[in-house]
């Protein structure tokens, strides 16, 4: 995959990122939202991530949306459409609703934007530097962002062990699904100890490897792979601070 | 009593740009009481055939047949397949969890829910026949070597009293001492108990030994399935699918190479031992 915002820098598109999330939450008129839209889908068109992997994050959301739609729908007071009991679909409520949904959904298709075109390391290098600031009121700033990239790192390790754990045991007669609660939670045990103890051997193991090759932490370190603005990335914020004059002007 | 497979093949992420056939067209028939050798080199496909074995994992084509019956037709039970056929995976960490080493060779009897009486007797038996000292029994897993660990592991699954048992590299990262004591152990259970044996293994010494029939498996095909003579008699083929013969084997072709009258489908240092001393024996007289 490359594209010009696979390039970009990944401060860029954090930066990006949190202004889109900011707009929506100014946002509160439609045109407004015709805004956002135009913005949103320049910057999918831009990635050439394809449009199905982009929607497949809105299926993590499909059941929170729902029930605050349904809320918003017919806990709103105002004008009465029609009335179910102590339920009422009200114009207000529809409207709400109808925001709402949008709010959430392109609020997720923005971050995936953001997840899909930055590796996880790019992103936790860009944390580091956008909140290096922090460094001067004691926030061990490097030592964090070091955690989440190691965590992010072994996530599929941990997956693919999980699976092997969870053969071993089915080999020997465990059942990880019938039954009811109680009988799952005490089903876990064989399952759960060995990887435990897996992750801790594998954490020791991880930081003598890191410490027998030297490392003590962010002081005086340099990286492989600086970040450096390039020309596409100062375009990008000159398009910020155009998209964000135009979403105030659009409200109401 | 048997194991069939016919036209087994798995394919991994299927419908995806990363499609991989893990097994292709793979067909065997293993009849009871045999003790096979299972090779190839790392990513082979050995692994992945020998977890369709007890249905772990479950082919894309092909079918498999236990005892005459087809494991996925409906409703076949496969908690008794898992049973009857054992399968122990490379690595101990992956199934010890107890607090101590018998109730961790106890968990699969009572999984197949005998009585506790049962249940224990077994655990003791199979701890005895991996020759795992009752020293041992009130321990930790977790404190225990690697070999021991091992042990433990193969308990486990001997405690179910299983007909056929797989052992995936049950030797890898042992000490030569350890490694030989779990192997004659294991051959044990072959002589005494009629065991059906499968051993998946890198070393061609251990297979040529043990084994009385190898399965050689390359990118997902069974490329050999012969007695180890005939198969280690290919040696120039293993080779270029990142395997070898033992390496007694090489020391015999060598000889012929120079001259001496030697057998050439000799696989174990014991065989060339004997054969070396008759003809010693020739040449003095």
């Amino acid at each position: 995959m490359d594209s010009v915002l696979h390039k970009m820098d990944p401060r860029t598109k954090l930066f990006g990122t949190m202004i889109f999330i900011i707009s929506l939450f100014l946002a509160n008129n439609i045109a407004a939202y015709v805004v956002a839209t135009v913005f949103m889908v320049g910057a999918i068109r831009l990635s050439k991530v394809p449009f199905k992997f982009i929607v497949r994050g809105l299926k993590a959301i499909v059941v929170l949306l729902l029930i605050s739609v349904s809320f918003n729908l017919f806990l709103t007071p105002g004008r009465v459409i029609f009335q179910l009991g102590f339920l009422k679909l009200t114009w207000e409520g529809l409207e709400t609703a109808g925001f709402m949904a949008l709010r959430l959904i392109y609020l997720v298709i923005g971050s995936s934007v953001m997840t899909l075109t930055t590796t996880p390391n790019e992103l936790t290098d860009g944390l580091e530097k956008s909140l290096g600031f922090l460094n001067k009121i004691g926030v061990p700033v490097h030592e964090v962002s070091m955690m989440m990239s190691i965590a992010l790192r072994f996530i599929p390790i941990l997956i693919e062990e999980t699976d092997k754990i969870m053969k071993a045991q089915m080999a020997r007669g465990a059942d990880f699904e019938s039954g009811n609660l109680i009988q799952k939670a005490k089903s876990m045990v064989p399952l759960l100890v060995p990887l435990f103890i897996s992750a801790f051997r594998r954490a020791t193991d991880l930081a003598m490897a890191m410490e027998a090759r030297c490392y003590h932490g962010g002081e005086g370190r340099t990286k492989m792979k600086p970040l450096h603005y390039s020309k596409r990335d100062y375009v990008a914020y000159a398009v910020y601070v155009i998209y964000m004059v135009m979403i105030v002007l659009a409200r109401r | 009593m048997s194991i069939k497979a016919e036209h087994l093949s798995y394919i991994y992420g299927q419908g995806t740009a990363f499609e991989q056939y893990a097994l292709k067209d793979v067909s065997f028939e293993i009849e009871d009481g045999q003790f096979i050798g299972l090779i190839g080199h790392t990513g082979s496909g050995k692994s992945t055939l020998i977890q369709h074995l007890n249905g772990l994992i479950r082919a894309t084509e092909g079918t498999l047949y236990y005892n005459g019956e087809n494991i996925y037709q409906d409703g076949y039970d496969m908690k008794a397949l898992r049973s009857k056929v054992g399968l122990v995976f490379q690595y101990p960490e992956h199934q010890l969890f107890e607090v101590d080493v018998f109730s961790d060779v106890c968990f699969g009897p009572k999984n197949q829910g005998l009585s506790k009486e049962e249940v224990q007797a077994r655990a003791r038996e199979a701890l005895q026949q991996v020759g795992l000292e009752e020293k041992f029994w009130e321990q930790s897993p977790f404190e225990l070597s690697g070999g021991q660990k091992r042990r433990v592991a193969i308990a486990g699954v001997l405690a179910m009293h299983p007909e056929v048992l797989i052992l995936d590299e049950p030797t890898a990262g042992l000490d030569p001492k350890g490694r030989d004591e779990i192997l004659d152990q294991i051959s044990a259970l072959h002589r005494d108990k009629k065991m059906t044996i499968i051993l998946v293994s890198h070393s061609m010494e251990d297979i040529a030994q043990y084994a009385d029939r190898i399965m050689v498996m390359n990118h997902g095909e069974k490329v050999f399935d012969a007695p180890p003579k005939e198969v280690f008699g290919h040696y120039k083929e293993l080779e270029k699918i990142g395997l070898a013969a033992p390496q007694i084997t090489y020391i015999v072709h060598r000889l012929r190479d120079h001259g001496v009258p030697i057998a050439e489908d000799i696989t174990t240092v014991a065989e060339a031992r004997d054969a070396i001393l008759k003809l010693l024996g020739k040449g003095g007289r």
